[in-house]
This record gives C-alpha cells, structure tokens and sequence, in this order.
C-alpha cells in the first residue's frame, strides 16, 4: 500500500435536488411534452438513472421556434441594450452564486472529476456570460458597423463534453446581440441545462427569450431544419456537423459549425519538459480526453523522445481515476457506452495496426464505462488512430526531427481546431504558429480557454468563431 | 576536493543545458496539487508524518541556552498531553549554541542540525566559513545548514560556489574520510528568495547536488519570500532527475513561512506526487519551521477529540519572535479576542476556517466531512 493514501474524499451530493422527471423548457415555463415521450439520463460513473426527460418532437420544438418568435418581436430585440446586459449580469452572478449546485450536477451527469467542473466549466460558464454582457451595449464598437442588428431565433444544438460550458458559449452571445434561441443539449447530459432554464426563470428573463428542447439526433435535426430558425449554431461530430451544412445549404439560413479535431501536441528538443509533460497530460486527459480540441496526437522531437515518453510515463502512474464527485479524481468516467464502444474499438484498431499501447496500472471501476489513460508509441501517419477523432483519453505518440517536418505532420489532418508547441524559443513559437493551420495555437500551455479568445477551427473543424469580438459576428447582421 | 575534469569544465554547460523551467506552467502545477483534499485516515497520517519531519528551529539573535533547552525539550515530546505524538526530526540552532542542544538530545534520536557558512548572508571569507562550519561539528551537530554564496552565483562563478560546496562538504568529515557515512549531513541553502527565477533554483539544485550535498534546502527564513510551493516543485524534481541520473538520492528541506498544518500537508503531497514516496521520510523530506508545530499538534489532538482545544493547551516552548506573524494570529478574525477558546463538540470547531487557496472546499484540510 503506498505510504500517503489519500482517503475517499466525495463531494456532497447533497446541495443538488434532481426532479424525478423534467419538461420541455418553453415560453419561460416546464410544459409536457406533445406526444408523452421521453428518456432516462444516467450517471455514467455508476449507471444510477438520475432523471427522466421529455423528447421533444416536431411539435414541441415548432412550440418552442414560435415563443422564440414571440419573445424577440415582442420584448428582446427591441429593448434598450444596456438592459439586456442587465439580464446577462444577473445569470452570470446567479450561476456563480450556484455554482457548487451546478458542478456537482455536471460530475453525476457528465462523469467529469469534480475538480474540473469545480475549477474549470462552471467558473468559465460564468465568466462567459459576464464577459458578453459587457459587449451587450457596446457593439456598435464591435467593428461590425454603426448599428448590427440580431439575426433573429437561433437554433443551437451542443455536445455532452462540457454541458454548461457550451450552454454559456451558445447562449450568452446570442442574448447579447439581441437573439433569442432555442438549444437542445445533448440527451446524455441534460441535467444542467435544465438547471440554467431554473435560473432563467430565477433571472426574471422575459418568457421565450431562451427555450431549451431534451432529446436526441431526431429532435436535433427537427430544431436546425425548423424553418422559423434564421441562424443555426452547432457543437459536435464532424459528420453531424456536415448532415447540418447539406441540410441548411439554400435555406438563407446563418450556420457556424464547431466540429471534431485531432490536434498536434508539438514538443521541441528545448521545451520546458516537466510543464510539457503536465500540458501533454492536460491535453489530452483533461475531461477523460472529451475535448474536441483535444492534444490527441503528440509530436515530440526525437532527440528527446526517449526522455519525454519516461517523464509521461511516470506521470501518468500518478493520475487518480475513479468516482468523478472525489476532490481528488484526475480521470473520471467516459460519458456513455456508446463513446466507450467507439474509443475500445479504435484503441484495439491501433494495436491491430502495430502500434504500442500502454497505460499505467489503474484499477477501473466494475459498474459504470471506464476506459484508463492510453499512450500509443510506434504511431505514424498512416494509422487510424493518428488521423481519426477518438474522443477519449488515448494518445498518440509520433516523432519529428525538424520544425518543417512538425508543420508537415501537424497540418496533415482534414481537423484544424487546435495545437500546441512547446518550446522555450519564442522566435521559434512564432514560425510555428504562422504556418500552423488551426483555430488555437496554444504556446507552452494547452485547453486554455478565456471568453475573451476566439475559439474556432479550419478545415473539417468547422467554420465560425466563438468568444471576443470575432465570436459576436456570428450572432449579428452583417 | 576537487571535481572531476569533465564536471570542473563542463559546469556551465550542463547547468545550462538543463531543461527550462516555464514559471505559468509550475506555478500551475503547483496550485492544483495544493487543492487536493486530504481527509480522515490520509489526514491523521500526515500530520504524524509532518511532525516527525520538522526542523524545530530558532534562529535568533536573542537565542539563549535556555531558549535552546526549552526547545529540544519540545523537539522531544512535542505534546505532553498525548506521549503518542511523534518526535521532530531535528533541531536547528546557531553553532555557538549546538553544544547546548547536543547535551539536550543525546540519545533521544532528534538530530542536531547547525546553520554554519556565516549564516544568513554568506558574506565572509571561506576560512571563515569553514571554521563556522568545524565548530559546529565539533560541538556535536549532526548536520549542517550551509547557505551558498548568492552573489557568486547570480554573476555566473558557478565554479566558485560549487568548490565552496565542496570545502564545506570536506569539513563536514572531521575524520577526513570521504562518503556521508561518518561526518554530518549537510544541506545546501539556496536561498531561492535571492535566486527569483525558476531556472536558477533549478541550476542551483543541480550545482549543490553535484557538490556532494546530502539535502537541498529553499531558504534561510531571513529573507522574503521564503519557501514557495513552485520553488519547492522545481527542487523535488531535481532530486528525482538528480537520483535517476547519478543514483544518488538527495533530499528536500522547504524552511521558512510554512506555518499551519494545511500548508505542511500541501507540500507532503506535492513531495508524494513529484519525487514521490521515496522522499516521504525524515531522512528525505524535512520542513524548517518553529510555529508550525503547535499548529500540526492542535489539529492532531482535534482529530483525536473531534473538537479543538485552546492554544494554551500546547506548550510555548518556541522562539520568542516570528520574522511574520505566527499562524494562530493570522486565522483569528478581526474582533475576536486572542486565546478565546470555543470548543462546542459536534460542530466544526471552534476555530475558524481559514480561506482556502481555492474556494469551494476544495483545500478544506483543516474540516472534516
């Protein structure tokens, strides 16, 4: 037994109340569902079935479209923006004020260590809302002309990987600009998305400025397609994200997409090793590697390989997996079976294809979908698992030998979301980040993310930007 | 001593040739290992842990043999209400006092250690010095604190520090035998409050350790700021680089502002996690501090009882002045009167919580859930 075992230190469940079923949030009220359908969502740390949520169909997602409607004719467009700001200030602080709440819901539905939604989602949820509250009366200094005006409903669809996080990135620029919207959060993880419909009302936001519809893929594609949707904003797979682009070519219809990535980690001869190690391992274990700009793919110089795969090695013997509400879990659990299926099948493709796996002994969970921290060594272009998205904690190692090959190597994807170079140069960052062909260039950091950066890919990444300046065009008519 | 040729020429290629240290990246680090949460059972152990590492130290122009005696009867039962408290590892006096102290401890296996090389500032000749450093040894210390020469440093004399390393290392052996066997231990203070950036305390490890230090210690607790988490970050992966290297394992002493229990447990898992639990020993890890024992006492008897007791349930037997202000002052709320004692069972207890360096619970140490 080690010598400093840390013991069981769980969060409180306790601060959370879970309703037994919850409606479809529309026109500022829960309201049933048309045709009585619904699902389970569950703890993916233990397989407990948390809450049953309505689907939404055709019907109720028209109901939702026409209050949108309703509300930006009747209240939001028209009212004077600093009081717009206001509304955005207050969800801000009433998100901050229940922020313990909402991180805890986010580790049951989400399976993410609560440190992450603790220190990470939820303060940034905040911080994104504060920040484009700011902007709400003030974009006529936005660069974007004199007077840009809202574009109208918007429709957005998000991911499970940060629930809230993608809540706050969808919804706080749209209520800023004047929109109002209807989002479907993903059917895994629902729960903090219906908590926010909680503070919306707590807010006093004016009924059918935010509608939030529960449901999958069919309720997803009812909202984007919906004809009274001026503008549809998309968070997801790289293959959904292209389904939505063939369906709204034509429509007149406002369309960012933020798709999958498979960023290069670059690591030179001269990087500062031990916090490359720590960016390596925040890159691609951060949110059990649920990350769409994820450093999936490490390139390390060779001259250091050896030293950097043993300092990764010995740091991976310390990440904590386990019960994602410990304070001290590092890896919490994969989000669904399904992601589970899909991140096991392509770990096994890379070893069917010779390259090497390893992960540090870690004992995983019996109930509940764990997958333990994966390095693959001895990986080169050509294998599935350096050019496919696995969207979990699985990385791959290749090598360079020059900063042209590592350009080469990193833009050869048909991702551009993000990369990483780690190198004490900064005459060498430059070059690199000038040829690099991804939204995100991280220097010696990596999964940095501030409202005030623009956040957005190239390529299959996606089109569109979200956060600062650049991120208000997409929610503005200009 | 000298060093080998390849060392002796070598010396600022290899120190510089280390890698980088990225100051946001460390300081990062750092910070999310001081929000791990350690509870109950971990808790309890790493109190005792902590308590058993400590260099009870008094450095004070106002030392007396009494002052002394006082402390190494503390250093020897640290609280007389509970026999089941564990020894500190070492007490640490000025030279002149060390006899004083040997008298006190023989026999009692807490350690005698002696800050010597014309402490703090370093500034005297080396003859100087290593007469410093050889009464010390001969009144009896078992290690010796040595500071190193700042200035010859930071103007790049690496060559310079490292032979003084070395002379202060001989005279350590008043056998004149070589190896650590016989003579006493010697810590090598950087004073990395002098050193400022994270790449010189990263050069100034390696130095010391390739001068043949036993340990590396952070600071002299005379200059400001004294024993940092990142500083302490940087020094614990030296070591295990440094023993990965060459084989030979090399400890760690942060001394100087760790005063409250929950800072001593955050440092005990940033060794845990970083060297890891090689250096979990007094022979490995210690922490220079005065104040922070009554502190780590307090809480291992509230785990004990399940409430606190009032500070004058632990004995005073520690230097009569603290360069800052001691800890029991820091966490009493502006109003409260001192010594107050609330001691209600059931409730958290009656001092209060101090803020943690991340909110939310996240560093709660001192509370029990």
């Amino acid at each position: 037994m080690a010598k400093f075992d840390y013991a069981p230190a769980p969060e409180s469940r306790d601060i959370v109340t879970i309703r037994p079923s919850y409606g479809l949030f529309i026109g500022g009220e829960f309201t049933h569902g048309t045709d009585g359908r619904a699902f389970k969502t569950i703890s993916p740390a233990t397989e407990e079935v948390l809450a049953e949520v309505t689907e939404a169909g055709p019907a109720d997602v028209d109901r939702a479209v026409a209050a949108a409607r309703a509300a930006y004719q009747r209240t939001w467009a028209g009212m004077p923006p600093k009081d717009r700001a206001k509304y955005l200030y207050r969800i801000a602080r009433i998100v901050q004020e229940r922020a313990r709440e909402l991180a805890v819901l986010e580790s049951l539905d989400n399976g993410k260590p609560i440190r992450e939604s603790r220190d990470v989602d939820i303060p940034l949820a905040a911080a994104h809302f504060f920040y484009h509250a700011g902007w709400a009366d003030k974009l006529e200094y936005a660069g974007f002309g004199p007077a840009p005006g809202p574009l109208g409903v918007a429709g957005q669809v998000i991911p499970w990987n940060f629930p809230l996080l993608m809540l706050a990135w969808k919804i706080a620029p749209a209520l800023a600009c004047g929109n109002t919207v209807v989002l479907k959060p993903a059917e895994t993880t629902p729960l903090t998305a219906l908590t926010f419909a909680e503070i919306c009302q707590q807010a006093d936001l004016p009924p059918g400025v935010v509608n939030i519809v529960t449901g999958a893929g069919e309720t997803g594609r009812a909202l984007v397609t919906h004809p009274g949707v001026d503008k549809v904003a998309f968070t997801g797979s790289t293959e959904v994200g292209k389904e939505i682009a063939r369906a709204l070519a034509g429509t007149g219809k406002r369309l960012t997409l933020e798709l999958g990535g498979k960023a290069a980690n670059i690591v030179f001869e001269d990087a500062p090793i031990d916090q490359a190690v720590e960016g390596i391992v925040n890159g691609i274990f951060f949110n059990q590697g649920h990350v769409c700009c994820a450093g999936s793919r490490l390139l390390v110089q060779e001259s250091v390989y050896d030293q950097v795969l043993a300092s990764l090695r010995r740091r991976l013997r310390t990440l904590r997996l386990g019960d994602p509400l410990d304070k001290n879990t590092d890896v919490g659990a994969i989000n669904s079976a399904a992601q589970l299926a899909k991140i096991r099948e392509l770990s096994d493709a890379g070893e069917a294809e010779g390259a090497r796996r390893w992960s540090p002994p870690c004992e995983l969970p019996v109930k509940g979908f764990w997958f333990p921290p994966t390095v693959f060594t001895g990986v080169s272009q050509a294998h599935r698992i350096a050019r496919e998205e696995i969207f979990g904690p699985v990385l791959s190692v290749l090598t360079f030998r020059t900063p042209a090959e590592a350009v080469e190597k990193a833009n050869n994807t048909p991702y551009g979301l993000s990369a990483g170079v780690w190198t004490e140069k900064g005459s060498l960052i430059l070059w690199m980040a000038a040829r690099l062909r991804a939204g995100v260039v991280w220097a010696n950091t990596f999964n940095k993310f501030d409202p005030s950066s623009p956040f957005g890919g190239y390529k299959e990444s996606g089109y569109g930007r979200e956060g600062g300046r650049h991120g208000l065009e997409a929610y503005l008519d200009v | 001593m000298t060093a080998p040729a390849d060392i002796r020429n070598d010396l600022r290629c290899s120190l510089h040739g280390l890698p980088g240290v990225d100051r946001v990246g460390a300081e990062a680090r750092a910070a999310a290992l001081a929000s791990r949460s350690i509870k109950t059972t971990a808790k309890r152990w790493a109190l005792d842990a902590a308590i058993s590492m400590i260099d009870l130290t008094t450095l004070e122009g106002q030392d007396t043999p009494g002052k002394v005696r006082a402390l190494c009867a503390k250093a020897r039962r640290p609280d007389p209400a509970d026999p089941t408290a564990p020894k500190v590892a070492a007490v640490c006096v000025y030279p002149d006092l060390v006899h004083v102290a040997a008298a006190e401890l023989k026999g009692s296996g807490v350690r005698v250690a002696s800050v010597a090389t014309a402490f703090p500032s370093g500034r005297a000749s080396l003859d100087v010095k290593l007469a410093d450093v050889k009464s010390a040894v001969a009144a009896g210390a078992d290690e010796v604190d040595m500071v190193i020469d700042r200035g010859a440093f930071l103007a790049g004399a690496y060559q310079a520090v490292y032979d003084e390393i070395a002379a202060v290392r001989q005279a350590c052996n008043p056998a004149g035998t070589a190896g650590q066997a016989s003579g006493a231990r010697l810590k090598v203070i950087l004073e990395t409050g002098e050193l400022v950036t994270l790449d010189n305390v990263r050069r100034a490890s390696w130095l010391a350790m390739l001068a043949g230090a036993d340990f590396i210690k952070t600071s002299t607790g005379k200059v400001a700021p004294a024993a940092t988490l990142p500083v302490t970050l940087v020094m614990l992966e030296a070591v295990r680089d440094f023993r990965e290297a060459h084989g030979r394992q090399v400890g760690v002493k942060p001394a100087g502002g760790i005063r409250t229990a929950k800072d001593a447990i955050r440092y005990l898992v940033l060794v845990n996690e970083t060297a890891g639990e090689d250096w979990l020993d007094p022979c490995w890890f210690r922490i220079g501090a005065s104040s922070l024992l009554n502190d780590l006492l307090m809480q291992r008897a509230r785990m004990a009882a399940g409430r606190y007791a009032g500070p004058d349930y632990f004995t005073l037997d520690l230097p009569g002045r603290e360069p800052c202000r001691p800890a029991c002052a820091r966490a009493r709320p502006e109003g409260r009167p001192r010594g107050r004692v609330r001691s209600r069972p059931g409730l958290r207890g009656g001092r209060p919580r101090r803020p943690a360096a991340h909110e939310g619970g996240s560093a709660g140490v001192s509370s029990e859930r």
